[in-house]
């Protein structure tokens, strides 16, 4: 195997912005989230991302405002940096290195690092753009890896959570701890998630795994503190923050509904419903004018006034896993995939932003979890775009599937529903594809675990029928087969919509769409095939298939097995604009010959499931044969823990950073340190000492004179 | 704040035919009128003069009923015992009715009393008729007889005696005065000729003939008897056109509307069928709630009669279109006048178009399913007008509740008279495949919630009887189809070609005709 050196795998865009809490500016003006390696800065009104500050070589895990000037913000990531921005012109202003990090063993065995702990550090006062530092004083040990759990309430009082219990500590470094729920099943489900301090009064909202609210009051004293329960939440508290003034309480949890308590009078409530997905954070701006809530699908609501939402900022979103292939549409160039629960997302890869949400269930989503839900498991476009088909699947006591239909509207520029087919068959459906065929006539091909597949054609009404002209084309079922009542697995279309290839277990049946004729079969034991793939333009005449242990070619003019060979493969992807086929873990070649003039291995951490092939706007112009199939499409995958990567060639490599050299002219700014003391907390990875232990640990900076 | 998304109701294929011109056609027609008689109506006739009266025969009497009149118009009381087939004279000046007691009598519509009696059958007389030119009478009896009678000296003119069993049929030529043909139990048609002293021409329907029908051109005689309706083509000496078996029950009544475009047979499975002549394929059918003995249509189809074994007439007036337009006009007035407001307000130069944003409006069950009200929910969902007429409301929202996890909730702590009305809906709709996998689901909860309060009433006693029951018929069905399958399977495998590569498209064609009858999951109570 060769070596590429002039291609590298990186990180392509949908990195998740609701990782940490969101920051809110002085002026309420902008938003700052982290994304992956780099930090967003977010217009609050228009939800246009103004900044991409870049700089970490790691995770960003922190984001605090510099106390002393309001104009710029602090960040910290698991490269074991501290940097601080200027976010109104993106520019880096300092770096401080952290002597505490042992990057290489920490990346790669992260199971080990089990203690955390809270440490504060002095930052020197200085101008020079690195600096580095290297004492440090333990506050704390074992604390949650969560900035949730860690709340800093006035003067220099500080709580932290652990397991069950709430310290208080205090500037003399005292520390007091409350426990609750003793015994049996109610200290399993009364368990701390998170805390706020309220910023006037001596006083302590904790969220609860079953849902409580409490607040502490008197705490000063170990023994005489006292305690009021406030109940609404049916599951966990997810987050809790108290608003400027102290007037309100807001609290959040899975059942994405924003709760505001009036503080004091907590049977009053307000509530803001159906925010979309349960809410991970909460943050008020300093004016306390903006409320903003983060939740689990990869997004960031901006609420004005407490009750309007004024701005959705979505990221890619992550859900439990890609059920649809990996789609790229053919008129927005935008990827396919699953998005929030019964919803298909379009994402641009060019500009890392969310398109929009197509809404395939069309039912209100229950927030609750055990609960059976709607998910759109299969999806297909057709090779124009006109034409989306759905699967939505829920498999309650027996399986509920429908099969829809949706046609690009010209006017509105989306989908809309044209036709609905409620159990289209007995099973799951395991694969569904359009005919490339052009013109007006598209056949959808819908394979099932029933033993069927079945060819669905779009009928123009009967016109001879009279009065019901009013009605629309709509989808019926043209032709229904089987083989000998085996599983079919998958199908495929060749490029001119001539052939069909279905997969029933270790045979391959090959059909004409024009008379649905059995043609012929083909077939290489032992394994049952997985995926079907047709070669494109000169190896139009070959058709690939992969089992569990072998990859075959058959000639399809001679109905011969061409050449196999023994490799695992379960996913065959064909570049739609060359004749290249891509496997993963990855292999490139041409149907034509069976030597890769591409692979590598050990891609990246964890399993590739799903990859799709993007065709480029203008094709490149390298020269060099290892990277030559990328010219004129790129491939972008999705690994096991849904990080969506992409191959980047050298030439483009230098492009890009031609591009951000410009941006990065560094502007010579006086820095000027206020002699002030405030803390500042962030969390990053370090090992703890010299221990040969990794740990998660928990900074409290605290810049002094 | 996304907005609530209302539940999505489920809009489910129609079952049953394709709505043609002739099913607008025939459902055009007001709910029916009924008036109940003595006893069963035996025979309707329409008075071929304006205004259309009828006369219906039932039990003792002879009913004259006007156009539009749910009072008779006028009654014939003078008989002895049962009368039957009461028919008008082309005139509509006279009318004659046989009677249990072998006697004819001839009437004066405007009279009361028999003008003239005719006796020599000697057993009951099921047939009598006019001649063309009106001078003459014809009667069937059930001792095997057939006679013409003169009507200014009630005289018998002839009798033929060729019938082997009950005469119930008969009709005589519009435009021959001489010609008329019977039909009896003896399973045979015959046509007569009053000039010869023997039948013409001779016809075997094949089962004992009900009713007799000649196409006004009189070159085709219709004839029902058994299930089979029967098409002859007299100009080719009685050969058989076409024979037509749509109906379970006997064939008791045929007439035909529509200028001879449509041919209607009624029978004792309490169904009216409506045929195209020129195809003979059925193009309607009409539900009654009795075996029908009787069927009349006036002319142009202006009204259906028909006569049950019950002794219930029922009268179907065609929709005129003044009858739709005038309702719907009521109805809009009020709202139009609201409609209306400010519409005609032109706007200025200077003004400002404030758009307004559009309210979303929930149905009530929405309402409380956006509240977590789940069983108020499915109350709201459960009134009597939706429960009834649209099934698919109450389906929806029981889906709904399903999906979210709270129907257990929704059913559970219900009363009495609510839990017979949920149980009610569930027998009502359980074996309709399109609900069945619900239904299924909501029946078992129902059993399990209840299951502790069986034997503590009586009501719902007899509502899970009745679900037992029902389950029971349904897997009785589900089997008799199996074997059904299983006979098919076996003709297709014999049927079949052999073949190295089969083509399974023919095949699995024929198949999921079959397979898409109703298949409940057996036994689970």
């Amino acid at each position: 195997m060769v070596a590429h050196a002039d291609t590298r795998v990186v990180h392509r865009g949908g990195s998740k912005i609701n990782f940490r809490a969101p920051v809110i500016t002085q002026d309420s003006r902008f938003l700052i989230c982290v994304s992956g390696e780099c930090i967003k800065v977010f217009s609050t009104s228009t939800e246009e991302c103004i900044h991409h500050l870049q700089g970490h070589k790691e995770l960003v895990t922190g984001l605090v405002l510099n106390p002393s000037n309001h104009l710029q913000v602090f960040s910290c990531s698991e490269d074991g940096t501290i940097r601080l921005w200027d976010f109104t012109d993106g520019i880096l202003i300092r770096v401080t290195l952290l002597h505490l990090k042992t990057p290489s063993t920490l990346h790669s065995v992260p199971g080990h690092c089990k203690k955390f702990g809270l440490v504060s550090l002095n930052l020197p006062p200085s101008v020079e753009q690195h600096v580095m530092v290297k004492g440090h004083t333990i506050v704390f040990q074992s604390v949650s890896t969560d900035p949730k759990c860690i709340a800093f309430g006035q003067g220099v009082r500080m709580h932290a959570l652990t397991h069950s219990l709430t310290h208080s500590l205090t500037h003399s470094h005292t520390v007091f701890g409350f426990a609750l729920g003793t015994s049996g099943e109610m200290a399993a489900r009364n368990a701390f998630t998170c805390v706020a301090c309220h910023p006037k009064d001596d006083c302590i909202a904790t969220g609860h795994g079953d849902g409580k609210i409490r607040l502490w009051r008197n705490f000063n004293q170990e023994k005489e503190y006292t305690f009021s329960t406030v109940h609404w939440h049916h599951s966990g508290v997810n987050a809790l923050c108290f608003t400027p003034e102290g007037t309100n309480l807001l609290s959040g949890g899975l059942e994405s509904v924003l709760v505001q308590w009036r503080y004091g009078q907590e049977g009053q409530k307000d509530f803001l419903p159906r925010l979309g997905s349960s809410i991970k954070e909460i943050v008020v701006s300093p004016d306390g004018s903006l409320f903003c809530t983060s939740h689990t699908d990869n997004k960031i609501t901006v609420i004005k006034n407490c009750t309007k939402v004024s701005a959705v900022i979505q990221g890619l979103v992550h859900g439990d896993g890609v059920k649809t292939a990996l789609m790229v549409d053919p008129r927005t160039k935008a990827l396919v995939l699953n998005g929030k629960p019964g919803h298909l997302q379009f994402y641009s890869l060019q500009r890392d932003q969310q398109l929009y949400n197509l809404d395939i269930v069309q039912q209100e989503y229950i927030n609750q979890s055990n609960l059976d839900q709607f998910e759109v498991v299969k999806a297909a476009l057709d090779s124009r775009g006109s034409w989306l088909a759905t699967v939505e699947q829920r498999s309650a006591k027996e399986v509920e599937i429908s099969l829809k239909l949706w046609a690009f509207d010209e006017h509105t520029q989306s989908f809309v529903l044209n036709t609905t087919i409620s159990a289209p068959h007995d099973g799951p459906i395991s694969e569904i594809c359009f005919s490339p065929s052009s013109q007006n006539s598209t056949t959808l091909v819908s394979v099932s675990l029933d033993g069927h597949f079945k060819a669905w054609q779009l009928t123009q009404p009967d016109p001879s029928d009279g009065k019901q002209s009013d009605e629309e084309a709509s989808w019926s079922c043209d032709f229904v087969g089987d083989y000998h009542s085996l599983e079919p697995k998958c199908c495929c279309f060749s490029a001119d919509g001539s052939l069909l290839a279905v997969s029933f277990k270790e045979v391959v049946t090959v059909w004409s769409p024009a008379s649905w004729d059995l043609l012929t079969t083909l077939s290489q034991p032992p394994g049952a095939i997985q995926d079907l793939c047709f070669g494109r333009l000169s190896c139009s005449k070959y058709l690939l298939g992969a089992t569990d242990k072998n990859l075959c070619c058959w000639n399809l003019l001679t109905c011969s097995l061409e050449w196999s060979t023994a490799l695992d493969v379960s996913l065959l992807l064909a570049d739609p604009l060359s004749e290249n086929v891509a496997c993963p873990f990855l292999f490139v070649f041409r149907p034509s010959e069976p030597r890769p003039h591409f692979s590598q291995q050990a891609l990246c951490t964890g399993r590739v499931t799903r990859a799709v092939f993007a065709p480029r706007d203008e094709p490149l112009d390298g020269c060099e044969e290892s990277s030559q199939w990328l010219n004129r499409s790129q491939l972008y995958f999705l690994t096991h823990n849904m990080e969506l990567l992409t191959f980047l060639t050298k030439p483009e490599e230098e492009r890009l950073m031609a591009l951000s050299k410009q941006v990065a002219v560094l502007k010579k700014h006086k820095q000027e340190f206020l002699h002030t003391s405030c803390l500042l907390f962030i969390s990053l990875f370090i090992s703890q000492f010299a221990l040969t232990l990794s740990a998660i640990m928990t900074l409290v900076l605290s810049i002094l004179t | 704040m996304a907005s609530f998304k209302p539940t999505r109701i489920q809009v489910y294929p129609k079952l049953g035919e394709k709505v043609t011109q002739d099913t607008l056609y025939w459902k055009n027609y007001k709910a029916p009128v009924q008036i109940k008689e003595f006893g069963a109506i035996t025979s309707i006739d329409f008075s071929p003069l304006a205004p259309h009266t009828y006369a219906v025969t039932a039990s003792t009497r002879v009913h004259i009923y006007g156009p539009f009149s749910q009072e008779p118009v006028k009654t014939f009381t003078r008989f002895k015992d049962t009368a039957y087939s009461g028919r008008f004279r082309s005139d509509g000046q006279l009318l004659v009715a046989g009677c249990e007691d072998s006697a004819v009598r001839l009437f004066d519509v405007s009279g009361r009393v028999a003008i003239r009696m005719f006796k020599g059958h000697t057993k009951a007389v099921h047939v009598a008729d006019f001649t063309s030119h009106g001078y003459q009478i014809l009667t069937g009896s059930d001792d095997y007889t057939c006679k013409l009678w003169d009507i200014p000296n009630s005289a018998e003119l002839t009798s033929y005696k060729e019938h082997t069993d009950y005469i119930r049929c008969g009709i005589t030529s519009k435009l021959n005065r001489d010609l008329f043909f019977t039909g009896s139990y003896d399973h045979t048609l015959k046509l007569f000729d009053a000039r010869v002293d023997k039948s013409v021409m001779n016809m075997d329907h094949g089962q004992p003939v009900e009713s007799l029908l000649l196409y006004p051109s009189e070159g085709l005689l219709v004839s029902a008897g058994g299930r089979y309706v029967k098409v002859w083509d007299l100009l080719k000496g009685g050969q058989p056109l076409v024979s037509l078996k749509n109906h379970h029950k006997t064939v008791t009544s045929l007439c035909l509307g529509s200028n001879g475009q449509r041919l209607l047979s009624a029978s004792l499975d309490r169904h009216v069928k409506v045929y195209s002549t020129t195809n003979y394929k059925v193009v309607h059918n009409f539900d009654y709630a009795a075996s029908i003995l009787s069927l009349g249509l006036a002319p142009d189809d202006e009204s259906i009669v028909v006569g049950m074994t019950n002794g219930i007439l029922s009268i179907k007036h065609k929709r005129t279109p003044e009858d739709s337009k005038g309702a719907v006009q009521q109805k809009r007035q009020p709202a139009y006048r609201i409609f209306v407001k400010g519409k005609n307000y032109v706007p200025k130069q200077e003004d400002y178009l404030v758009s307004k944003p559009v309210r979303q409006y929930l149905a009530k069950y929405d309402k409380l399913l956006r509240k977590f009200n789940v069983s108020k929910a499915l109350d709201e969902a459960m009134e009597q007008w939706t429960r009834l007429r649209k099934s698919e409301i109450p389906m929806a929202v029981i889906k709904e509740l399903d999906r979210r996890g709270t129907l257990k909730n929704a059913l559970a702590g219900r009363d009495e008279k609510e839990l017979c009305q949920l149980l009610s809906f569930v027998i009502m709709n359980l074996v309709d495949t399109r609900f069945t996998a619900t239904l299924t689901t909501m029946a078992e909860m129902l059993l399990d919630i209840y299951q502790s309060t069986v034997g503590m009433s009586s009501l719902v006693d007899r509502q899970l009887l009745r679900l037992q029951e029902l389950l029971d018929k349904e897997t009785e069905y589900q089997q008799e189809l199996m074997e059904v399958l299983g006979m098919l399977d076996v003709l297709f495998a014999s049927a079949h070609p052999r073949k190295e590569v089969t083509l399974p498209g023919r095949d699995v064609c024929l198949c999921s005709i079959v397979v898409h009858l109703p298949i409940l999951p057996c036994g689970y109570l």
